[in-house]
């Protein structure tokens, strides 16, 4: 049994909100993640789903060190990271890699895109064989874009082309884990397809890992092998890809997957949509019990109180006291 | 509105705090340079160590630092004694201090020259403001055609010149060389004695101290009106079926008036501390011309008290733009 | 009954770069009730189209031609060419617009009170308590909760949701006939899109609207439309009825299009069948096809065909087709 590759327990990340007023008095805690578990297997790709200010986003980056974790533990290839200075994680950050949502704003508008790819090479004081350009180019070449764009710039590109070099940036150092936060969301919908395609050779041929956050459930259903449904913070479902489509657990998952539309009109209108009161709770304030409680159709006094923990149901584990 | 209520006097605490600190601030500063305000009690040239003895000890230089900053911190709430006896001298509250060169309690000094300075100041903001905001309009309004050229040409012109170039311009020719001209070349008359002639005496002070504010501002509201135009919610307005005249003036330069008002406040707080140049230009007694005397005479009760007197108009300033701010933008309010 | 007639309608942008033709020649009808979906991406002028006959668009360096004739209580209005204060009169009241992003499309320092009272008053000369009563009726309408106390608050104390559903209650305070939706939802949660689609289905009921509903979602299309016009590249290049158009599609672009979108009913793991390529440059886009540089289906057809652009031809009743692989097919 190989041990897995990311083993994340109990991450919580709080963001102090100051209030205004002389001696800057907390306002409240952001709590964007709240007690979130989970593990991820070598050449896994986990989908990570949820709304805004679930804490998907957040979760990516402090699993990747980007934030210093507020508490639990983050064990990356057996080592135990959450506490780990900038400079010790310096070695282990060409093992891990991100791929950012916006394509426009996550390249520097003066620098060639040869010279962006290849910083990733000079950082890490990394040679490779045959010289840093031939690389790079072999990297433009890998992600679907031709050598010669070597010397241009990012504002001579379209947005899935930037995307594209983005990835040839993430996939330079031959990271083993790759967190992809939201990186299509930001492109055309033909164009959304090629970029997902390439995300799947790439992993397919070098045996990467993703953590794939997306708020596109459609997206993520066909990339991921496990997906894990987030809610103010926490895990609601966590489950292999075709359990959680075909049989949710989690009520929230239910409602979440009902508000996708079908794009076919037959079946659209006439399946049972579950429209959700209210709106989400802020992140601040998370209602005391199961964070969903307020929200959910099926909420006793007891979801009201007890906060449910992950439990296995079938093939899924599930965080509610009534699961499905 | 408990909400503004809080803040308000949040602000009000926190800008006190302030103003003690810069008193203090300034007061070590002062006393850490290397003159002797003993010495300089009895004028630049004066070296009888007698005289000085004597002084220092009915000022109370004698007496340790900390004792100094109380007396001088009470002095100016109650008012202060130099000296005892038959020849002391007693200057009422606020008091700053007594400046044995011009033979005057400091207050006094101030309460002559910051009057002055104030009615610069206000003329001078009102000016250029209308023609700032009002040419910022026109030239966003007809935006690249001539009005925007002259105006572009008017904010070049206006950031280039410095101030005492302008005024000695304008001295020069509608002064000298206008026969008749109503305009004094220099001199101040108190809007008490003769209101006509402290118009006229002001006119040209007002002109050259606005012009180079005026052509920063009309830049500036410019390059407001055409990035807020841009906005998701002028395109909202237009949309509702406002007319450009409205989203002008309701939606548009409400949003753009905060920024102005925070930059206006700072620039009239930091003018209300002297407008050095202009009047020096047209020899205006005011605070920039008090400061300017006092530096090279070294008086040093008289720039101790310009120094705060200068600060703390900026931070009372501060405190009132926050305020105000509040109520242009509820955003800040929560 | 049509209620808006869209006629050849172009706009073109004079730029640094060259003439962008943003819109080139879009004709279709609007009818009573009716919600007409206008698909497209980036670039193909969905957007555009639209805000042009509402005179919305910067005015310098802008073409407009064609015609847009709104039939109003006064009888037909063509749009195009309209005096701008007439075209204001018909803007908000006739033909209301809501757009993408609710977060920023409300002044912050105005209450949505004075903003919802506003959009009534411009039109209505009435008393300022008229109007506010009918801000709240529509607040009410739109479910938002405590609506009178809620119009002293501001935008920034709503949430995403919220605020988009004030845009729409904004929209109705002059009863329009035609609400123009540009992809009001997609800045939105899914929950709160569900939430949203449905009430505009249930106002459009109620108040016996059309509605065109700009998206690039074709799940959104699937579920709200009655008819579905496609663009690319500033042209109309399909239109057709909701169903038959998902069960029947006919130009590549719409095919390529429905087949890339990953599909939660379709089970997982396949791979995406692609559109290869980017879409074309407005500017030096030719008179060709717009789509022919991405076409898997150019070798069917002699060499040099796709270099004309084609005409909307009906290949069945209320299926038109921008592609030569119809031309001679039409009825």
């Amino acid at each position: 049994m190989n041990s897995p590759l990311l083993e994340v327990t109990d991450l919580t990340k709080f963001f102090p909100v100051s209030g205004p007023g002389i001696f800057s008095r907390e306002r409240g805690i952001n709590k964007a993640v709240n007690g979130l578990s989970f593990t991820l297997n070598k050449g896994e790709t986990l989908g990570l789903v949820g709304e805004s200010g679930c804490g998907k986003s957040t979760a990516g980056r402090t699993i990747l060190k980007l934030y210093d974790p507020t508490s639990g533990s983050i064990k990356f290839e057996g080592e135990e990271i959450s506490g780990y200075s900038n400079q010790k994680m310096k070695p282990l950050r060409t093992k891990m890699q991100m791929i950012f949502q916006d394509p426009q704003s996550s390249l520097n508008p003066r620098q060639s895109v040869g010279a962006i790819i290849a910083a990733s090479f000079e950082v890490h004081g990394i040679k490779p064989e045959g010289g840093v350009k031939r690389s790079v180019q072999e990297l433009l070449e890998r992600v679907g874009l031709s050598a010669e764009h070597y010397d241009r710039y990012p504002h001579e590109f379209s947005g899935g082309q930037r995307q594209r070099i983005g990835i040839a940036r993430s996939l330079a150092l031959r990271p083993k884990f790759i967190v992809c936060d939201e990186p299509v969301s930001a492109l055309d919908v033909s164009i959304q397809a090629q970029v997902v395609n390439l995300l799947t050779d790439i992993r397919d041929d070098f045996g990467m890992s993703y953590l794939f956050i997306a708020h596109d459930l459609s997206v993520v259903q066909h990339i991921s092998d496990r997906v894990g449904v987030m809610y103010l913070g926490k895990m609601m479902e966590i489950a292999p890809t075709e359990s959680i489509y075909s049989s949710p657990h989690h009520p929230y998952t239910k409602a979440l997957l009902s508000a996708v539309p079908i794009p076919d009109p037959v079946l659209e209108r006439k399946r049972e949509q579950i429209v959700l009161q209210g709106d989400l709770p802020s992140p601040m304030n998370p209602p005391s019990g199961c964070v969903f409680s307020g929200r959910c159709w099926k909420a006793t006094t007891k979801c009201f109180e007890v906060e449910p923990k992950l439990t296995k149901v079938g093939k899924a584990e599930v965080a509610c006291h009534f699961p499905e | 509105m408990s909400g503004l209520l809080t803040y308000i006097s949040r602000r009000l605490m926190i800008t006190i705090i302030i103003l003690l600190a810069v008193s203090f601030t300034v007061y070590v500063i002062f006393a850490l340079l290397p003159y002797d305000p003993a010495a300089l009690t009895c004028g630049k040239n004066c070296n009888d160590p007698g005289i000085i003895a004597a002084n220092r000890i009915r000022l109370g230089y004698d007496k340790p630092f900390w004792v100094q900053y109380w007396i001088f911190l009470t002095g100016l709430f109650v008012g202060r004694d130099f000296g005892s006896g038959a020849a002391a001298i007693h200057c009422d509250a606020p008091a700053f201090g007594y400046s044995f060169q011009q033979h005057a309690c400091v207050t006094d000094l101030l309460g002559q020259a910051l009057p002055v300075t104030v009615y610069l100041a206000i003329g001078a903001l009102i000016l250029w403001l209308i023609v700032g905001i009002g040419l910022g309009i026109i030239s966003a309004r007809f935006r690249g055609k001539i009005w925007d050229t002259l105006s572009t040409a008017f904010v070049l012109v206006g950031t280039s010149l410095p101030t005492f170039l302008t005024g000695l311009i304008l001295i020069v020719f509608l002064v000298i060389k206008l026969p008749g001209s109503p305009f004094p070349a220099d001199g101040y008359t108190a809007p008490e004695e003769d209101f006509g002639q402290f118009l006229l005496s002001m006119v040209l002070p007002w002109v050259t101290l606005a012009f180079a504010y005026a052509a920063i501002y009309t830049r500036f509201v410019r390059s407001q009106i055409l990035e807020i135009s841009t906005e998701d919610y002028i395109r909202t307005a237009k949309a509702k079926g406002l007319s450009d005249r409205m989203i002008l003036g309701k939606h548009t330069l409400r949003a753009a008036l905060a920024p102005i008002v925070t930059m206006a406040g700072l620039d009239f707080a930091g003018l209300l501390g002297g407008a050095i140049l202009t009047e020096a230009v047209f020899n205006l007694p005011g605070m920039g011309r008090l400061s300017l005397t006092a530096v090279v005479d070294i008086d040093l009760p008289v720039i101790v008290a310009t120094t705060i007197v200068a600060a703390s108009i900026v931070v009372i300033m501060n405190m009132i733009l926050d305020i105000v701010y509040a109520f242009i933008d509820p955003r800040v309010r929560v | 009954m049509s209620l808006l007639s869209v006629r050849d309608l172009r706009v073109e942008f004079k730029t640094p770069d060259g003439i962008v033709k943003a819109v080139a020649g879009v004709s279709f009808e609007l009818k009573q009730g009716e919600t007409l979906a206008i698909v497209g991406e980036s670039g193909s002028g969905k957007s555009v189209s639209n805000l042009a006959y509402m005179g919305l668009l910067p005015q310098s360096k802008t073409t407009i031609t064609g015609s847009v004739i709104l039939e109003t209580e006064d009888g037909p209005v063509d749009l195009i060419g309209l005096a701008p204060e007439k075209l204001r009169a018909i803007r908000g009241k006739d033909i209301a617009m809501i757009f993408q992003d609710p977060m920023s499309a409300l002044h912050p320092y105005y209450t949505i009170g004075d903003q919802l009272i506003e959009a009534h008053q411009v039109h209505n000369d009435v008393d300022k308590k008229v109007s506010a009563d009918r801000a709240i009726e529509l607040l009410t309408l739109v479910g938002v909760s405590n609506p009178a106390e809620r119009l002293h608050s501001y935008p920034h104390q709503f949430s995403g949701g919220m605020r988009q559903r004030v845009m729409i209650a904004m929209a109705l305070m002059n009863n329009p006939k035609v609400l123009i939706a540009d992809e009001p939802t997609t800045a939105l949660d899914v929950t709160v899109q569900a939430q949203i689609l449905r009430l505009l289905r249930d106002i459009q009921d109620q108040f016996e609207m059309a509605v065109i509903l700009i998206t690039h979602d074709l799940g959104v299309v699937a579920g709200a439309a009655d008819r579905v016009n496609v663009m690319y590249g500033g042209r109309l290049v399909e239109s057709a009825e909701v169903g038959e158009l998902f069960k029947d599609p006919l130009m590549p672009y719409t095919v390529g299009l429905l087949d890339s979108i990953p599909r939660m009913d379709k089970g997982h793991g396949n791979r995406l069948k692609a559109i290869p390529g980017q879409p074309p440059s407005l500017i030096t886009l030719g008179d060709g096809c717009a789509f022919a540089a991405r076409c898997s289906r150019k070798a069917e057809l002699p060499e040099g065909t796709c270099e004309t652009s084609p005409d909307l031809i009906a290949v069945k009743k209320e299926h038109l087709v921008r592609c030569h692989l119809y031309v001679g097919k039409g009825k």
